[in-house]
């Protein structure tokens, strides 16, 4: 089997005149957690995004658990990323839906699951990231910035997912929550690493990264600088990472 | 002073640029709107909270224009036929330029203000907080999840606003005929009865069904075009409510001509 979920081959995206992803080749390893950093406008995002398929290549491939995405038509496309989960940056709750009803609105809209069962499978999710019973029936505009993410997390994860996009998970929170955000996203990896599952995050938080990630790619200006496990990274002599890991 | 013109030149330009793009745009969103309102799964739950949307947020509103229009109209008019002692014909006088044209477009008027800006809005900050990414990436399309239900549901909506505002504002004019100008109750419903036509209930109840589609992908449109943050939604709403005011009245110009033409 292959040892990567995600490959990305001679990835090339431009917006206009200006090359965003500059012929990007490399895979992201399946049953670990990778985290990209890198400095704003790097690409981070726009690369998550070709992996979900909501930006297409302007030239190369993005394969995704032997599929090349891009070669997908609309439909198949829509049907295939129920692979995935995603927790925004800002969580991106329905903010017209209770928290109970953001978890179970994939689950309402992609399985025959009856009212029961998706109470069952909404109340243990909620569970599994600390969101007590009563703020499972309050709006997101009610919860605080953790919770929402806790409650995106408990969305993202409703269809057991195979992989789990997350775009800077922790950026504007204090560091208690961050760190009970990561312990969240490292606990979701190892409850279901055995099926094969993927977590890549992107981060600007060089120390939580350290910490709890198998695998780092640092981009810079659409490029990958390094690609290295978390011990080999940290002993790299690349200046533009020394820098980024003195800070 | 050359360089001036140039810029200038640069700049009109630019303007048309920035408009051609826009028309692209408005085409293109039109198009795919089409397209997703048939293709299944149908979503008639969301469609029926935007019909009881928009006639939760308009029929009051829409309640108050009516009636008073309907009794200042009618007022006016008595000012002006009493001279020649025509003042019989209120009646039939404001019950058919409510039907064609004012319960229509004010219909038009007052949900393109409420309910077009509140389209923009709630599309908007969906917009700017991902959400609209998040329906994507669990593989629903968002034009048919968020625009196609309130697109309908605007074009099912204004033709029944329309015809509350047509009957309330027939009972306006009839209140202050009969009560304050004193013209006699069945002299002023036969006199309507006499020259009302079924063509013209049905030239409003068109207008006001084409006003209802125009409003609502122009509300979507400026909600799915929203760029930045709060500022963006704001901007996004007001362009909702000026552009479906206007193509209002614009479009009735030319749905007016037309349809007297074939009715
Ligand atoms: N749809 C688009 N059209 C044009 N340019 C775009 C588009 N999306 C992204 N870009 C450009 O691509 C570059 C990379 O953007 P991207 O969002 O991927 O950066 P990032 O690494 O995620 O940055 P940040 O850390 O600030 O989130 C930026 O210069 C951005 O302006
Ligand atoms: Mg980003």
């Amino acid at each position: 089997m292959n040892e990567y979920s995600i490959e990305f081959k001679n990835l090339v995206k431009t917006f206009g005149n200006s090359t965003i992803l500059n012929n990007l080749s490399f895979g992201i390893h399946k049953n670990k957690i990778t985290t990209i950093l890198g400095f704003s406008g790097a690409g981070k995002t726009t690369l998550m995004k070709h992996i979900l398929g909501l930006t297409m290549p302007t030239s190369g491939d993005v394969i995704v658990l032997g599929t090349a995405i891009n070669k997908l038509d609309e439909m198949s496309l829509r049907e295939f990323r129920r692979n995935f989960g995603m927790v925004f940056q800002y969580a991106a709750l329905f903010d017209f839906l209770t928290s109970f009803e953001n978890v179970a609105f994939p689950l309402r809209e992609f399985t025959k699951m009856n009212e029961e069962e998706i109470k069952d499978k909404v109340l243990k999710l909620l569970d599994s990231v600390g969101i007590s019973r009563e703020a499972a029936y309050r709006l997101p505009s009610e919860l605080s910035g953790g919770m929402r993410k806790r409650v995106g997390l408990a969305r993202g994860l409703a269809l057991d997912p195979h992989i789990m996009l997350y775009d800077e998970p922790t950026s504007g929170l204090d560091p208690i929550t961050t760190h009970m955000v990561y312990d969240l996203m490292r606990d979701t990896q190892l409850a279901n690493v055995k099926n094969g599952f993927t977590s890549v995050i992107i981060s600007h938080d060089i120390h939580a990264t350290l910490k709890y990630s198998d695998y780092i790619v640092f981009m810079e200006k659409g490029t990958v600088v390094e690609h290295l496990d978390v011990e080999s990274f940290k002993k790299s002599a690349n200046p533009v990472i020394r820098r980024f890991l003195e800070l | 002073m050359k360089a001036m013109v140039e810029k200038q030149i640069e700049q009109l330009g630019n303007t048309v640029m920035q408009m051609l793009q826009g028309l692209g745009d408005f085409t293109n969103f039109t198009f795919k709107t089409i397209f997703w309102t048939f293709k299944p799964p149908y979503r008639f739950k969301l469609l029926f909270e935007q019909i009881y949307f928009i006639g939760n947020k308009s029929v009051f509103i829409i309640f108050l224009t009516s009636s008073f229009t309907g009794a200042v109209f009618a007022y006016q008019i008595y000012v002006g036929m009493k001279v020649i002692n025509a003042d019989s014909f209120i009646g039939p006088l404001v019950t058919i330029a409510l039907a064609k044209e004012l319960a229509p477009v004010l219909s038009g008027l007052v949900v393109a203000g409420r309910c077009g800006a509140a389209m923009a809005a709630q599309i908007g900050t969906m917009k700017v907080t991902e959400q609209i990414d998040a329906l994507e990436v669990m593989g629903i399309n968002s034009y048919q999840y968020l625009a196609v239900p309130r697109i309908l549901g605007a074009t099912i909506s204004l033709p029944l606003l329309s015809a509350i505002f047509l009957m309330i504002g027939y009972g306006g004019s009839w209140l202050i005929g009969t009560k304050l100008l004193q013209i006699d109750e069945v002299i002023f419903t036969s006199k309507v009865s006499d020259f009302m036509e079924l063509g013209m209930v049905a030239e409003g109840i068109i207008k006001a069904t084409v006003f209802g589609y125009l409003i609502g992908i122009i509300g979507t449109y400026h909600g799915f075009m929203v760029q930045g943050g709060a500022e963006g939604v704001g901007k996004g709403t007001n362009m909702a409510v000026v552009w479906g005011m206007i193509t209002v009245l614009v479009v009735d110009f030319f749905l007016t001509s037309f349809l007297t033409k074939i009715l």
